[in-house]
């Protein structure tokens, strides 16, 4: 009985989730390749974004409406605790970057919670790479514009040392400043997505086949693991912002590394 | 015949073993944090972005592990 409850996976069957899933094909059939729901997924969060931003702005009152408090309170937010608060007070000119990357990053990994979708274009690599590529490349042109080529790389690559050590350190200082960077902006939040996707599918799924078994002691577990599925969408729902922030955050550090006088 | 036997893949034991080291790196990290603001309520909010740098890094090498996982196995698409 023992090898039956625990081997036996019923009429439905369970099928773990692929790495392939998260390649989908084109929406629909003849459509061109790149149109896949991650596009779509991507063009429907810019738009929802600006009209967000542009109707709570329209009319702006000295006394804030509803929509206005929360817009200000995000952009007040990004400005004032990521910006201002890691890069200092010429944090204020990157304000609109750290902002427009905490919004649009909150808003993709949205998806991944939002019923019906419940995936997120950042369980893609390419699309956090591209963001990961586009704090990188701000932060070596901001360094280079402030101190020039040769001061900026040297603040980056040689630590304050004894010139004997400069052999070992610089190697690591190079790998950790300009190539794990991105990788690890990029590694991150596409990791935490893809594995958030995968939890939230493999108890769904697990539920269904578990409601399906033949075993009745079985089926109870089913609704178990419903109930972790919506459990751990509300553990999601804490990552999506989590994450947004902390790639804000470490991209504003970057900068303000950048711009630091001394090492 | 053999003493033990074991079926399907090993990784996820090997990633639960990767995971021990970040755990206990976040361990520390919300241990320190919980331990600087009771002693001292008012830096919290000074100490709480490198809170999450902290947590964020550490948390990576965990992450690495999901990853890298699918990498080695080698059947990506």
């Amino acid at each position: 009985m023992f090898a039956q409850l625990t081997t036996d996976p019923g009429e439905s069957g369970f099928h773990a989730p692929k790495v392939g899933d998260f390649f989908p094909g084109p929406i629909v059939e003849g459509a061109p390749g790149w149109l896949t729901k991650y596009t779509i997924l991507v063009a429907i969060a810019v738009v929802a974004i600006l009209a967000f931003f542009l109707l709570a702005y329209r009319d702006p009152k000295l006394v804030p409406t509803k929509k206005q408090w929360f817009a200000e309170s995000i952009y007040g937010f990004a400005r004032n605790s990521i910006s201002q608060g890691m890069i200092g007070p010429e944090g204020v000119r990157f304000a609109p970057y750290i902002t427009t990357l905490f919004v649009f990053i909150a808003a993709m990994n949205f998806f991944a919670i939002l019923p019906g979708v419940q995936t997120s274009p950042n369980s893609h690599i390419a699309y956090p790479l591209v963001l990961g590529l586009l704090s990188y490349f701000i932060f070596i042109a901001v360094g280079i514009k402030k101190h020039g080529a040769g001061r900026f790389f040297k603040n980056h690559l040689m630590p304050p040392a004894p010139w004997f050590m400069q052999p070992l350190l610089i190697p690591i200082e190079f790998i950790s400043n300009f190539i794990a960077r991105p990788l690890t902006l990029a590694l991150r939040l596409f990791a935490n997505m893809f594995a958030g996707h995968m939890i939230l599918v493999v108890f769904t799924m697990g539920g269904f086949a578990l409601l399906g078994a033949q075993n009745i002691l079985l089926k109870p577990i089913g609704i178990l693991s419903f109930l972790m599925a919506i459990a751990l969408t509300f553990l999601e729902m804490l990552v999506v912002i989590l994450q947004a922030y902390i790639f804000s955050v470490l991209s504003a550090s970057y900068i303000g590394g950048a711009l630091a006088d001394e090492h | 015949m053999a003493l033990a036997e074991v079926f399907g893949n090993l990784s996820a034991v090997g990633y639960g073993l990767a995971a021990i080291g970040p755990g206990i790196g976040v361990g520390l990290v919300f241990a320190s944090y919980i331990q600087s603001t009771a002693r001292q309520p008012e830096s919290a909010r000074i100490t709480q972005p490198f809170v999450w740098i902290g947590f964020a890094v550490i948390e990576l090498l965990a992450l690495l592990g999901i990853a890298f996982g699918f990498v080695f196995a080698g059947d990506l698409a």
